[in-house]
């Protein structure tokens, strides 16, 4: 038998694509450990705009609510994408179940700026109707990002259970466990790795989202990346440098052990297919 | 029991996506019908009651504005112009990394699949600005550009509709790649041996044999970065000039700064129609390819 020999170009294609993808992110990390006062400018290495960073109360209030909201609207979404996933995968039957499809896919297939959009206006509509101010602050951004993040986890749980062997569940029946048991102790710890990045997805959706925030939390309520967005647009400066590294290092972390945990490296990314 | 009575979970999420999802997408829909007003939130209510009688606050003129007005037609040819381009550069730059990664080795496969997806979960804004800081006209490029002469003053690629292109295609890539990645990856490796086996060129194989079966990879590849690239707003704000006003950008305008909510619900409602034939038909492909495929 012949064995097709690796072909020059792909392994060119390979290193090229990649090269591209990460020479942009080196710069930015490269010049976080600049001295100099502009970015992009090599200056000897210094940790001060580290320091400077630490010293921004702004930025670390902003940062600390980020966190905060990811977290929340990972989990709010984790839970939601869980309970959509589980019921489109193991009941091919009920009512409602191409509207939940449906209605599921609209987040993924339509542009930010239209569900960001389309968020505020179901907050004002809230606020003229009863006159509570529940458009304002945390809790309407808890709900967006969970709304966004919810079909990823979808996916993320239906393929999971789409590759999972039932007899385990079945065994389990068998010896006389009941449905939430069997679910419980046996189907939820199976999916652990596909909600694990079910999660993370939602939490770095959250924590990257400059759009849906913009329409929803109005500029009292800043989070990071509209920080950010608002200062990227005058220029740049080495500040932003120094948090681009911290959150693409964090990120980068939090990723590679997710992927290595699920030993599938396409698995977390597949919820966004 | 009745098998058809929805489980639990099932409810529970149908109603949040029609409270969260499906009654404010119908709020926008009916948005782009009211009327502005010099007041907080700045709309008319549709419906008012006033001197014992229910008046109606609807107009088709926001609507009519958005589909007749040049400086909106140009946004939506730009934004049409922007995604079209964006996905063909994707799926010429995707494709042969994606096929060069399913037929790496086992082992260095998902090596190279984590490091082509890792750029997709981090920081999306972080990496609109390395941009900005590359293609600066005193950024590296210019001055490997000065320095091996083939210029001898600066480029000024930043804020040019080449540059919003250039981010486009550096933020979308691995849109493409992992869709794309996943199908090349199931493609029978026997196929393709027997193919060259009987003597197919590898042209050939790859004509007759590759591209009609990763078609379903490259039909979702495209619409994932269509759809999104469609509506994008910041990446042209960022590193776009007036050359690049598109569909994103006078929404975000006509919400933000002119406070004209119901053309920016116009607009919206112009670009939801737009992508939902695309998004339609791609997904219609997709699943008689699939049963194209599994036949």
């Amino acid at each position: 038998m012949r064995r097709a020999r690796p072909a020059y170009w792909r392994i060119v294609s390979l290193y090229a694509g990649l090269a591209f993808l990460y020479v942009p992110i080196a710069w930015v990390i490269a010049y976080s450990f600049s001295g100099a006062t502009t970015a992009g400018v090599w200056r000897g290495f210094s940790l001060k705009w580290y320091a400077a960073l630490a010293d921004n109360d702004a930025l670390r209030l902003a940062t600390m609510r980020s966190l905060l909201l990811a977290a929340l609207a990972a989990t709010l979404a984790t839970a939601l994408g869980l309970a959509a996933g589980y019921a489109l995968s193991r009941h091919s039957h009920f009512r409602g179940r191409g509207s939940l499809g449906s209605l599921l896919a609209i987040p993924l297939f339509v542009p930010e700026i239209l569900i960001g959009f389309s968020f505020l206006m179901l907050f004002v509509a809230i606020e003229s109707v009863t006159g509570l101010a529940v458009g304002k602050g945390l809790l309407p951004l808890v709900v967006g990002h969970a709304t966004l993040g919810m079909p990823v986890v979808a996916s993320v749980v239906m393929a999971r259970l789409a590759g999972l062997d039932r007899s385990y569940e079945e065994a389990a029946m068998d010896l006389g466990a009941r449905p939430l048991r069997v679910f419980l102790t046996v189907t939820l710890p199976l999916m652990a790795p596909a909600l694990a990045s079910g999660w993370l997805l939602s939490f770095t959706l959250s924590f990257d989202d400059v759009i849906t925030s913009s329409f929803v939390a109005g500029p009292a309520f800043a989070t990071l990346p509209m920080y950010i967005y608002s200062s990227i647009r005058v220029g740049v400066s080495p500040v932003i440098n120094v948090l681009g590294t911290l959150i693409i290092g964090g990120v980068a972390t939090l990723v590679t052990l997710a992927m290595l945990a699920s030993r599938d490296a396409a698995g977390p990314a597949r919820g966004r297919l | 029991m009745n098998a058809n009575r929805p489980p639990l979970g099932a409810l529970v999420t149908l109603s949040w996506l029609v409270v969260f999802v499906a009654v404010p997408v119908a709020l926008v829909l009916m948005l782009a019908f009211g009327e502005t007003a010099d007041r907080i939130p700045p709309i008319a209510p549709l419906l008012e009651h006033s001197h014992g009688h229910l008046v109606a606050h609807l107009t088709g003129n926001h609507l009519g504005e958005v589909l007749r007005d040049p400086l909106y037609q140009l946004a939506f040819a730009n934004a049409l112009r922007n995604a079209v381009e964006t996905t063909v550069l994707c799926a010429l730059i995707g494709f042969p990394i994606a096929y060069a990664i399913a037929l790496a080795p086992e082992r260095r496969r998902r090596v190279y699949l984590l490091l082509a997806i890792l750029p997709f979960w981090t920081s999306f804004l972080m990496r609109t600005y390395a941009w900005i800081g590359l293609l600066r006209d005193s950024g590296p490029l210019n001055q490997l550009l000065l320095a091996m002469g083939i210029v001898d003053r600066p480029v000024h690629i930043l804020y040019s509709p080449a540059a919003v292109l250039l981010v486009m295609v550096y933020s979308y890539l691995p849109f493409f790649i992992l869709p794309m990645y996943a199908v090349l990856e199931k493609l029978p490796r026997d196929l393709l041996e027997a193919a060259s086996d009987l003597g197919a060129r590898p042209a050939y194989v790859f004509r007759t044999v590759t591209l009609p079966l990763s078609l379903p990879g490259l039909l979702a590849g495209s619409l994932l970065v269509f759809v999104p690239a469609l509506g994008e707003y910041i990446i042209p704000d960022l590193v776009g000039n007036s050359d690049t006003i598109m569909l994103g950008g006078v929404l975000w305008t006509e919400f933000f700064e002119n406070r004209d909510w119901p053309t920016a619900a116009a607009l919206a409602a112009v670009a939801s129609t737009l992508l939902i034939v695309p998004t339609l038909i791609v997904r219609q492909r997709m699943a008689q390819a699939r049963a194209g495929v599994s036949a």
